[in-house]
């Protein structure tokens, strides 16, 4: 099993990555309810595809296992996992779990 | 970091794919190189690895491995590519899957892993290989010619998806160049095909590399989405 505070951690690492480009006024917050993506979010689409990339890498880094996060199964899904950085984590849980235990 | 710019090149067990290679290394490059089988052949300061390109995961690992190993990337030549030539009505869904497997899909993998690892240092070079039959419209490359043309479609729209990135997109569409490829092809078809060309002979490596030298060169960076035919097609 993957800790979950440890893909938060990774989360927010990106985060930092991704602010460092941002304006004051756009700065993501560091909290697992911040809104990535839908009507009250702050990252426009370059800004959400730069955050995943960097996430993919942090990952990377940090479980030294690639996972594609934006797969099929994110985009069909009802409850887009790029909704919250909360979500985002839940997802990130299962599909390294799927890889780790394969 | 390497200080030494980094290039991969796909497909260089034979052919194209080898000579470029070698060019680049003696050029003093850094070159990352792959193919399905293993290669007969050593360099200095390149690496190999032996996989699918449109296999994921592996190619995926080879990234890993060249942000690991170098810490950055400056230019990928998209060259790994499958031709067959025959009939469509003779054409088995399997080569098909095995063409676009190869030109398109291989293509897309390696320019996403790319663009992953140049936007870090905000600079990136990717040229991706279509054809003079593209436009020459030649009986029997159906299939071959539709995933060349599908290189260039996709050339242009990732010129300007990664443009903000500082990489630019651009394709080279060669002639028949003498390598394996055609090796299959009947003597008459060739020299028929040659006849189209507005300067008619075969093409040769040093042709390629003139075109990708002037590509990945710094002052190039004005130079996106456009595909060079070869041969004056």
């Amino acid at each position: 099993m993957v800790s979950k505070e440890i893909i938060t951690h990774t989360i927010f690492k990106a985060v930092n990555e991704i602010n460092k480009r941002l304006s004051k006024k756009q700065q993501l917050i560091k909290s697992i309810s911040t809104i990535l993506s839908g009507s009250d979010d702050k990252l426009d689409s370059m800004g959400l595809v730069n955050l995943i990339v960097a996430i993919e890498q942090n990952i990377e880094d940090e479980f030294e296992v690639s996972i594609t996060i934006a797969d099929e199964r994110a985009m069909s899904q009802k409850h887009s996992p790029f909704k919250t950085v909360g979500s985002l984590a839940d997802y990130i849980e299962m599909l390294l779990n799927e890889e780790l235990n394969d | 970091m390497i200080d030494k710019p980094v290039m991969i090149i796909t497909g260089t067990r034979k052919g194209i794919g080898k000579y470029l290679a070698e060019y680049y290394v003696e050029k003093g490059f850094q070159v990352v190189g792959c193919s399905r089988g293993d290669i007969d052949f050593e360099l200095d300061n390149y690496q190999h690895f032996s996989l699918d390109v449109c296999d994921e995961k592996e190619v995926k690992k080879m990234f890993t491995q060249i942000r690991i190993t170098y810490g950055r990337l400056d230019i990928l030549v998209n060259n790994a590519g499958v031709a067959s030539m025959n009939h469509s009505l003779l054409t088995p869904i399997s080569t098909v899957r095995k063409i676009l497997d190869t030109n398109v899909i291989g293509t897309f993998l390696f320019s996403r892993e790319s663009a992953k690892l140049m936007k870090i240092n905000k600079f990136g070079r990717i040229i991706n290989f279509s054809t003079v039959a593209t436009k020459l419209k030649v009986e029997g490359e159906a299939i071959y010619a539709a995933s060349k043309a599908a290189v260039i479609n996709f050339t242009e729209i990732l010129s300007k998806e990664y443009a903000e990135f500082g990489i630019t997109v651009n394709a080279i569409a060669p002639t028949p160049v003498k390598t394996d490829l055609i090796r299959s092809v009947p003597k008459e078809k060739i020299d028929k095909l040659t006849q189209l060309l507005t300067i008619h002979r075969l093409g040769e490596f040093r042709d390629i590399s003139n075109v990708t030298n002037f590509f990945i060169s710094e002052e190039s960076d004005f130079i996106t989405g456009q595909t060079i035919f070869l041969g004056g097609v």
